[in-house]
């Protein structure tokens, strides 16, 4: 039972009453319970990172990441204005779809005396220093995008054209003519569409205003050239 | 009382500031297009070189204090290279399309990039040019050699490295040249005119635009087309340097002034013909697998 004595002034005085003076003469008696539960949303979670995710199996840590890469390749392939690859941006993606656009790109052992397709290492390289430069553009411009969340943007939106790759590989398999070409073009040029019209999406909003033809212009010539080289590849 | 008196605004005229304290001086900040003698349509005619020069004077000293004053950022510092890249859409436009109508009598680098100097033209136009250069050549081929039994069809890749480096080293290693010689010349005769390095690639990066729908109309397997365009684009492309540099060697010996012109010209011919050669097979000749393979031939045959 607390009973808290009442601090006033000296009696006389026309001072005003203090606030919440009332309070004190107010004595909590025990037929009123206070009593009730504080729960805090946040707890779980952070239990969780502090040591659950050292002992869980590989298999849950990959599944983990592995769902985060496909959740934002369905984001590029059905693009609509959304932050969710800016905000939890991953190399991964990129990592893959580029390692597998090389893979099938390389020339074959066969003609690698002629002059021909691009090796392993020149199709890693323009797409990695062609991102980096096409980042480094846009933030020079004024641009507010972050350096990874730009490269992860670029890299996610080669998914189009790694499957117009997959797709003319198996066309290749058919027998050659002008059909197998045109097909293989409508193809290509349909991805390449795609791809520019996903990384807009993601890019165009971190351009000045003013700038934004400017900034988008190298994205176009980098799946062009991407594109070129899918298309012209020759088994 | 003097209270509400002192409550009005004060006209600062010049009218009133003159009467009102006559040791007072005004001074009269005139913003560059203000002033009558920096309208653009006084530079035609027989005129046009006396003003030329008026306009390069006054220009040259408040545009070198403005130069001095924006880029104020120590170069290890991001905020250094972005002035580079200071332009707008309609500003890139616009250079492009003074660089595609050389009119005589207006110096590209005075009218677009004088207060402005930039570093996406040159680099972007550049590498569209390497691309547009390989891609065409190795389409153009294709086509010659369509119906050939013995010819198989190969990207070569190489060759952008190719186009890439020649670009480039053009667009980068001649500017730097002829600043340095401008910078020379200027020591030893008081030129009006003198340009920065960044100017000078500037003007050399638009320049090379043209070439760009030229490379694509390549592919047009006739000799006497490509030839045409060739002549075009040298025109119009050597036109815009030779007007841009003129001024700037004007002062100079007659014969030192001529032989640099001449250079700048025959060295831009030298780079288009050169690709014209090495990227583009001859629309003639059969029975030539590579590109490579063709000099050797016709130097073996004239033989």
């Amino acid at each position: 039972m607390a009973e808290a004595a009442e601090s006033s002034g000296d009696p006389g005085t026309t001072s005003p009453r203090p606030l919440f003076a009332g309070l004190s003469d107010i004595s909590i008696s025990q037929d009123i319970p206070v009593e009730g539960e504080i729960t805090i949303p946040m707890r779980s979670h952070i239990r969780e990172f502090d040591s659950s995710t050292l002992n869980e199996s590989v298999q849950n840590t990959i599944m983990r990441d592995l769902k985060a890469v496909g959740k934002k390749f369905m984001h590029v392939l059905y693009p609509r204005k959304s932050n969710t690859l800016l905000r939890d941006w991953d190399l991964w993606g990129p990592l893959i779809l580029c390692v597998t656009l090389a893979l099938m790109l390389q020339r074959s052992s066969i003609d690698s005396e002629k002059d021909g397709g691009p090796q392993f290492a020149e199709v890693f390289v323009i797409v990695w220093f062609g991102a980096v430069t096409i980042t480094l553009n846009s933030k020079l411009l004024g641009g507010n995008i972050s350096f990874f969340q730009s490269l992860c943007v670029l890299g996610y939106c080669i998914l189009p054209l790694t499957v117009a790759m997959l797709v003319c590989r198996l066309v290749l398999l058919a027998e050659p003519g002008p059909i197998n070409f045109v097909v293989r073009f409508f193809v290509v040029i349909v991805m390449f569409a795609w791809s520019i019209v996903a990384s807009t999406a993601f890019l165009a909003d971190s351009q000045p205003p003013n700038r934004k033809a400017l900034a988008i212009y190298p994205v176009f010539l980098f799946y062009f050239v991407i594109s070129w080289m899918i298309l012209t590849f020759t088994p | 009382m003097a209270a509400v008196d002192d409550l009005q605004f004060e006209e600062f005229g010049d009218e009133a500031t003159s009467a009102a304290n006559p040791g007072a001086t005004t001074i009269h900040i005139e913003g560059p297009s203000e002033s009558p003698a920096h309208q653009p349509g006084l530079s035609r005619g027989s005129g046009g070189e006396e003003d030329d020069e008026l306009l390069g004077n006054d220009d040259s000293d408040k545009t070198e204090l403005l130069a001095g004053q924006k880029k104020s950022s120590p170069f290890w510092t991001f905020e250094y290279y972005q002035t580079f890249f200071d332009v707008d859409t309609y500003q890139v436009f616009d250079r492009i399309k003074g660089s595609l109508l050389p009119i005589p009598g207006k110096n590209f680098v005075r009218l677009y990039i004088r207060s402005n100097p930039d570093l996406y033209g040159p680099f972007w136009i550049c590498a569209t040019l390497v691309f547009a250069i390989a891609i065409s050549g190795n389409l153009s081929n294709f086509l010659i050699h369509l119906g050939e039994k013995t010819y198989h069809y190969v990207p070569e890749f190489r060759k952008v490295s190719i186009a890439a480096t020649i670009i480039y080293a053009y667009a980068w290693l001649v500017p730097l040249a002829l600043w340095g010689f401008l910078m020379w010349r200027n020591s030893k005769v008081m030129n009006i005119v003198s340009y920065s390095f960044l100017e000078i690639v500037c003007v050399y990066g638009y320049s090379l635009f043209i070439y760009i729908p030229t490379a694509v109309l390549w592919i047009i397997p006739q000799k006497a087309v490509r030839w045409i365009l060739v002549m075009i684009a040298l025109g119009i492309s050597g036109s815009v340097l030779a007007m841009t540099f003129w001024p700037a060697v004007r002062e100079d010996n007659r014969r030192i002034a001529l032989a640099t012109i001449v250079t700048i010209v025959f060295l831009h011919t030298l780079l288009s013909v050169g690709c014209l050669a090495y990227f583009f097979d001859a629309p003639e000749m059969d029975h030539l697998p590579t590109a490579t393979v063709a000099p050797n031939q016709t130097v073996a045959a004239a033989k």
